[in-house]
């Protein structure tokens, strides 16, 4: 088990490296499927022993004792994350194939993609803070060449924000690491939560914003989210697909690892006010714009709002249902920037003001965005009413009326937005001169294979949420106890 | 502890956050070298103080070998994110023949609502946003 749990990471990198020296495309395209594929195996079998057998599984690089390794740790809750990562990462590589970008065509898109999944799949395993923050530079550099990989006018500006936005994340991040090494002389998230309880109340508070503020701006909470509506929208949809789904969920699933974990209980306050108010600014944005772009990428914002919110509750219930709610907003988010991504390849425009009558040309194509879209606003009986039940049932337990009223009034602002998406794009005449949208989902055999699959995905998670629920309440449980994580990495 | 690194490291860090806000992309670039390096000076002085080097079957008080294990890598990582930052600056510069960060959609969007009449907003609005 402990090899599969390294090969998760190890199987990319070895295929990007092999795939730099074979440049020929269909090679590379091949490397990728079977080493994602077989990551993907690799991390199922971990989960499946996490579910079953209550197994933590370690594994410490070189077999060095103790805090000395690298260290990778597979609860509950970051095997469930890498499983569902790499099934996400595999299906949206399926699509960028059939979306044949001028990015897919380039002989580094199919490296550069594989070193991002090994750094998604490293954060989520990552035992030791210096190793996240190496993760996150992994995976932050694969994702600035995706973003720049046409190096077209517009590219290139955005990423130039988004570039300068995540180094300063990243010298934040690493100077949190050296100030926590400074002050307690380990960086072994297992050695950690007891040497950081002895410290002093104000070195210890210093210490928590400086990682809030680090893994904040990567998970694009107020007030560090400006740069995600500005960037995200210029890339390929399909890298926008796997940003807007994994990236920031990895700055979420940090947040939930740094309040458990390292700093049990503190700030909780200060962490419910900056989940309102991503909900409640991210959702206006996206109702101010005609773009369907960067709608979706304010939504992004709005929804780790909600995620946040259920981090600052606390408690077995509310982190229950933020890891519910994290599992759905993976497929569900994805999906419609793929969905999207079909419309712009098709009419060759992102603004619902330039697409009209869908719905009457292609049926199927209009239903396979209409139920991630309700199942982002919360409609029943849609993943997305479920996780958003259970956050504000966890908020109304502990009392947090007025966020949980902001909770509710951006539900109905998102499903307000989803609409005005679906009036402009999908509703409305048809112009007769035109044949857009006819045979939409068969021009585009593979790309709609691709998102229906992650649609596919979405609805299982509704239809199985029953035993998910119970997994996200096991995974909670331990994600608090300390204790148990604590011994199961010493061991 | 050495004050001295530590003073050092202040005013690296506080010349590359000064760096990083000015609008040339060189001078970011610059930027991100100089708080790189605040931020592993920094690390080497939250090691332990000097001493011999942690080399196996050595006595004595020798010197924590894991904070620059740690430099080590961040010192690999932060010439990775140079370069990277230099190659955009290279790539900018023979786009647009200048060298500034420029606006974002949303900041041109707001310059143009307060500039213009209200009457073509809409149509502006549009065509901006969709590039």
């Amino acid at each position: 088990m402990t090899v599969l749990l390294s090969l998760v990471v190890l199987l990319p990198l070895f295929g990007a490296a092999t795939a730099l020296i074979l440049r020929r495309r269909p090679v590379q395209r091949a490397l990728s499927f079977v080493t994602l594929g077989m990551s993907l195996v690799a991390a199922t079998s971990v989960l499946v022993d996490a579910w079953s057998n209550d197994e933590v599984n370690v594994v410490r690089m070189g077999g060095w004792p103790g805090s000395f390794a690298i260290t990778f740790v597979a609860d509950r809750l970051a095997s469930v994350m890498v499983v569902i990562a790499l099934t996400v990462t595999l299906l949206v590589l399926l699509y960028s194939v059939g979306q044949k970008s001028a990015g897919e065509r380039s002989a580094f898109y199919h490296p550069v993609y594989m070193v991002m999944s090994a750094g998604i799949s490293q954060a989520f395993l990552a035992g030791d803070l210096f190793n996240l923050f190496v993760a996150f530079e992994i995976l932050l550099m694969a994702s600035y060449v995706l973003l720049t990989l046409e190096g077209s006018d517009a590219q290139i500006r955005s990423g130039t924000t988004y570039v300068v936005l995540n180094v300063i994340e990243s010298m934040v991040l690493v100077t949190a690491v050296g100030l926590i090494f400074a002050a307690t002389g380990t960086v072994s998230m297992a050695e950690l939560p007891a040497r950081l309880a002895t410290l002093p109340d104000g070195a210890r508070m210093g210490l928590q914003l400086l990682l809030l503020v680090a893994f904040g701006i990567k998970a694009a909470v107020f007030p560090l989210f400006f740069w995600l509506p500005d960037s995200y929208p210029t890339a390929p949809s399909s890298v926008s697909a796997v940003f807007a789904g994994l990236l920031t969920k990895v700055g979420v699933y940090c947040l939930i690892r740094t309040q458990t974990l390292l700093f049990p209980g503190e700030l909780n306050d200060l962490i419910v006010v900056v989940g309102a108010l991503t909900m409640a600014l991210g959702v206006l944005g996206a109702i101010s714009h005609t773009d369907m772009k960067r709608i979706l990428s304010f939504h992004i914002v709005s929804q780790i709002g909600y995620m946040v919110f259920g981090l600052g509750i606390g408690g077995t219930t509310a982190i229950a249902a933020t890891i519910f709610y994290l599992i759905h907003h993976i497929p569900v988010k994805t999906s419609l920037f793929l969905v999207e991504g079909i419309i712009e390849r098709d009419t060759g425009s992102s603004s619902f003001d330039a697409v009209s009558g869908l719905a009457r040309r292609s049926p199927a194509f209009a239903a396979v965005f209409l139920v991630p879209a309700l199942s982002l606003a919360g409609l029943p009986p849609l993943s997305g009413f479920l996780a958003k039940f259970a956050i504000v049932r966890a908020g109304v337990d502990a009392e947090q009326w007025l966020a949980v009223a902001v909770a509710l009034a951006v539900s109905l602002l998102t499903l307000v937005s989803m609409t005005k998406i679906w009036v402009g794009a999908f509703w409305g005449d048809v112009e007769p001169a035109t044949s857009i949208g006819v045979g939409i989902l068969r021009r585009h055999a593979l790309m709609s294979t691709a998102t229906a699959l992650v649609v596919a995905l979405s609805l299982a998670i509704a239809v199985g949420a029953g035993p998910l629920y119970d997994f996200a309440s096991k995974a909670a449980e331990q994600v608090l106890d300390i204790a148990g994580y604590v011994s199961a990495v010493k061991s | 502890m050495s004050l001295s690194l530590l003073i050092l490291s202040g005013v690296l860090f506080a010349a590359g956050s000064y760096l990083l806000m000015e609008r040339s992309l060189t001078r970011i670039a610059l930027g991100v070298g100089v708080l790189g390096n605040g931020v592993n000076v920094l690390i080497v002085v939250a090691g332990s103080d000097p001493a011999d080097a942690p080399i196996i079957g050595r006595v004595g008080e020798l010197t924590d070998p894991l904070p620059q294990a740690l430099v080590l890598t961040a010192i690999v990582i932060g010439f990775a994110l140079l370069s990277f930052v230099l190659a955009l600056a290279w790539r900018n510069w023979t786009i647009t023949e200048n060298d500034e960060v420029e606006d974002d959609v949303e900041d041109r969007l707001i310059i143009r609502r307060n500039s213009g009449s209200s009457k073509s907003t809409d149509a502006r609005h549009r065509e901006d946003v969709s590039p």
